[in-house]
């Protein structure tokens, strides 16, 4: 594993009950990077982020920044600098812009930084200023994902966990949340792991990628490389 | 060969089960007989409720009122029309039935705790209305048998007269009671494992997928209502028939908390277990009793047994006989 | 033929009215918020206002003035409710509605049993929160006490509607009870808004006690039982989703079970709680969300 190592993953099980979902997952995120999980519905990329985040039962080693985060719970990974985006966004729907926006800032106590960052925020999202008082519910699924991501940034992350921006968008929406994504890791160099179902789009905006396959890495490899590859042309590109 | 010896297996329990309901009697004193029957009613509500929560999943906190209902319908006719007692015990069931059938229909659109909330309403104005037609149901003095009709008391000469047999008024009434336990359970068991049963269970596990299945949702619950009704009305009357009086606070939103805790106890969604979760209702209150007899000690440590039960084991009684026994029941039915 | 009603018996009917709701509304207000927050309705609420007004008669038993004893109890009230989360609701947390609800049928007896080993049987009072002087209003008189309840009652939902809306806590709170699941990936520790909301419920509940205790001539381990029905009902009324439905569900069964109690004979006193109940059962067969709920589509 190299030093500059931000997430380190080693033969990480995972289960739901007494069904397993991960059956040994190694993978490591270097600071900076964009690294996409691939991998067909239930083959355990979800579960892969739940394992880090801590909310789902796990075995194998989790490092974050060289320290073990493989017994913490979310409330502490979270405070670790860790920002996790759910499937389906996680908007907290009776609450209102403004107030999920002060949320994403829950753990933080230097009032001067979140302003900052509430700044920063609203130059990437102009359109939440307006929008700030009306009711998170509502928003359209595009605006959601990025009041998601919004949100998730006011943590000030150093390791942003992406589960499936794609899910449910039309492409326009989802084409901008991923240039944004990008702009972020390039602007400020915010490190990402992305899963994604849409192999193409995940490919074209990470640098490595890994391949899950029935809760275990099946491939991995620099996203280029993996583009060119036969199976995953066939399996996950279509074509 | 193993299906000839799970059969077996089922079998060698089943009689177990029979041998022991007919001997116990014999092995404990008259009164505690009386106290076992009185159990025994416990036990023929619990298997009705089990059918309409642990099967379908909606919860009811009236079940108690279902009781009364069982109770004064076998009262009414003991007192004003002078039948015998125990003739009494299908109409009051039927009774019951109907009730609980009526209580279906609008349950339908309450779910879950809105449910329980509207069992629990019905429950705790039980009494108030009992009292209120008076007519019918004698209000607060209730009904007595012994002053009423007392020839129609079976047992009243303290021993009773069965095809030949005679017994004492006690073991009467406890083979009355569990015999009839015993039928209901096994009407229980066949139910729970055809068509009916497993429609239900469709419904328990997501009323969405049942429905998109065919199971016609509204006619399964209303149906489950009524016969955990009947059930209910069942013990109601071999309550009365057990007391030879009723009154309206024998019916008392606590006899509602009873059952369901007695379900929860048994075990929700499965049988075996149900005996158990009675016999905790029915001793738990005098154990604790013994325990210690300052006031509110046995309040404590009835609430707190319930509470470290429902904790420990939330499959009751029956989850935890399932445990127990689980290693048999696979060796039994997989395949080698 | 209006001139010859009675209006200064209305107003003072409805003012009484509006007092006893103001006191069910609290209780109203505590069950709708442990519901929110842990998805049951605890069927102990009653009980532990009563323990919490055995508190109080003790402390002020010891010398302490009567406003002394209150907010000492409110104090100790809202640790008890944290306690009695994290012992006994914390380990069936995930567990079905039906389990839950057994537990806190289960702290019914437990609290119960507690208050009648503690303290004996026989009847106690409280002194009165208030002056018992009636004031003049416009020439009708008015008891203190009720103004002063419904004050209170006001009051403190005021504060409790403030601090969920403009504060941090308040924010993470409500965020708990709405998807707990991501507030734990903002970093919420959502078992311990769950533990502060029945604090909190507890502390609503032992206000209710102890401005309901006054106002009895004598009271003892059964004073809260009714309280906790009508408070039922008023949440019903309300709708259970909702806070301020709570209150204004109670207000407004308050006055209608009054007035209802005082103009329409054969109710006289006796079928009041009658009344409370078939209020309940009308909303669920009605209008289940009650007045304030939205009907949820059901998540399949």
């Amino acid at each position: 594993m190299s030093k500059s190592s931000l997430l380190e993953l080693e033969d990480v099980e995972a289960r739901y009950g007494q069904v397993k979902a991960l059956h040994g997952v190694t993978l490591e995120v270097a600071e900076g990077e964009i690294v996409a999980v691939l991998g067909a519905n239930g083959a355990g990329k979800t579960t892969t982020l739940r394992a880090i985040s801590g909310l789902v039962s796990r075995q194998g080693a989790i490092r974050f920044a060289g320290k073990s985060i493989a017994r913490r719970s979310p409330e502490a990974t979270t405070r670790l600098g860790i920002a996790h985006v759910p499937e389906g966004r996680g908007t907290l729907s009776g609450l209102s812009v403004r107030e999920n926006l002060r949320l994403g800032a829950y753990v933080r106590r230097d009032r001067a930084g979140v302003r900052e960052d509430q700044g920063r925020v609203l130059g990437y999202f102009p359109w939440l200023e307006e929008r700030a008082d009306q009711q998170a519910g509502t928003l359209s699924g595009g605006e959601q994902q990025m009041l998601a991501l919004a949100r998730a940034l006011m943590l000030r992350p150093r390791l942003l966990l992406l589960d499936e921006p794609s899910l449910g968008l039309a492409p326009k929406v989802v084409a901008e949340i991923f240039r944004i994504v990008a702009e972020l890791n390039e602007r400020e160099g915010l490190t990402v792991l992305v899963v994604e179902q849409n192999a193409n789009l995940a490919l074209d905006a990470s640098s490595r990628a890994y391949v899950l396959e029935v809760g275990r890495v099946a491939l991995s490899g620099s996203s280029p490389e993996l583009r060119r590859d036969e199976s995953v042309r066939r399996s996950y590109l279509g074509y | 060969m193993k299906r000839a010896l799970g059969i077996a297996v089922w079998l060698l329990a089943a009689a177990a089960a029979v041998a022991v309901f007919l001997v116990v009697p014999h092995l404990v004193s008259d009164f505690h007989s009386r106290d076992l029957a009185g159990a025994g009613v416990f036990f023929i509500a619990i298997v009705g409720l089990n059918l309409l929560t642990g099967y379908t999943g909606q919860i009811s906190l009236g079940h108690g009122a279902l009781m009364a209902i069982g109770g004064y319908t076998t009262a009414a006719l003991v007192v004003h029309e002078h039948w015998r007692d125990v003739w009494t015990i299908p109409l009051a069931g039927i009774a019951a039935g109907i009730v609980g059938f009526l209580i279906g229909i609008p349950a339908l659109r309450l779910s879950g705790l809105y449910l329980a909330l509207a069992t629990f309403a019905f429950a705790v104005a039980m009494p108030s209305l009992l009292k209120k037609f008076s007519g019918l149901t004698g209000g607060s003095q209730g009904l007595s048998f012994l002053e009423s009709s007392p020839f129609q008391v079976t047992g009243l000469k303290g021993t009773v007269t069965v095809f030949g047999h005679t017994t004492t008024a006690n073991h009467f009434l406890y083979y009355l009671t569990w015999g009839i336990g015993l039928v209901g359970l096994a009407i229980a068991w066949l139910i729970v494992r055809g068509r009916f049963g497993r429609a239900l269970r469709a419904i328990r596990d997501s009323e969405a997928a049942a429905a998109s299945a065919g199971v016609n949702l509204p006619l399964y619950k209303t149906l489950a209502f009524a016969l955990s009704g009947v059930y209910a009305g069942v013990a109601g009357s071999l309550f009365a028939i057990q007391s030879e009086i009723v009154n309206p606070l024998s019916f008392t939103v606590l006899l509602s908390i009873l059952i369901v805790v007695g379900a929860v106890v048994g075990g929700l969604g499965s049988l075996p277990g149900l005996v158990l979760g009675a016999l905790f209702v029915k001793y738990l209150p005098s154990l604790a009793g013994h325990v210690s007899t300052r006031p509110g000690a046995p309040d404590f440590i009835y609430g707190a047994a319930i509470i470290l039960v429902v904790i420990l084991l939330p499959g009751g009684a029956g989850g935890l006989l399932r445990r127990l026994f689980a290693p048999l029941t696979t060796w039994l039915y997989t395949r080698p | 033929m209006l001139l010859a009603f009675d209006w200064s018996q209305l107003a003072q009917q409805t003012v009484i009215g509006l007092s006893s709701g103001a006191l069910w509304a609290l209780l109203a207000l505590a069950i709708v918020l442990i519901y929110r927050s842990t998805g049951v309705v605890n069927f102990a609420q009653g009980e532990m206002a009563m323990l919490s007004t055995f508190v109080a008669w003790s402390l002020v038993h010891h010398g302490l003035s009567f406003w002394e004893a209150f907010f000492l109890t409110v104090a100790l009230s809202f640790c008890g409710g944290v306690g009695i989360e994290r012992a006994v609701i914390r380990p069936v947390e995930r567990a079905p509605v039906l389990t839950i609800v057994i537990v806190t049928l289960g702290l019914v007896f437990v609290v119960d049993g507690i208050a009648r080993w503690a303290w004996t049987a026989e009847t106690k009072s409280l002194p009165n929160a208030f002056s018992t002087r009636p004031i003049q209003v416009e020439g009708v008189a008015f008891s203190i006490q009720d103004l002063g309840n419904i004050a209170v009652s006001i009051g403190l939902v005021l504060l409790i509607g403030v601090l969920f809306r403009y504060t941090k806590l308040g924010l993470a709170l409500r965020a708990a009870a709405i998807n707990p699941e991501e507030s734990r990936l903002l970093g919420v520790r959502v078992s311990w808004m769950i533990a502060i909301g029945w604090g909190l419920a507890a502390a609503l509940g032992a206000v209710a006690g102890m401005l309901t205790a006054p106002a009895l001539a004598s009271f003892d381990q059964n004073l809260m039982q009714p309280v906790l029905l009508y408070a039922l009902a008023g949440a019903v009324l309300g709708g259970l989703e909702s806070p301020v439905g709570a209150v204004v569900g109670s207000l407004l069964l308050g006055v209608f079970v009054n007035l209802v109690g005082t103009y329409v004979d054969w109710v006289g006193n006796d079928l009041r709680l009658p009344v409370a109940l078939a209020v309940i059962l009308g909303v669920l067969l009605v209008k289940p969300a009650g007045l304030f709920g939205q009907t949820a589509a059901r998540r399949v």
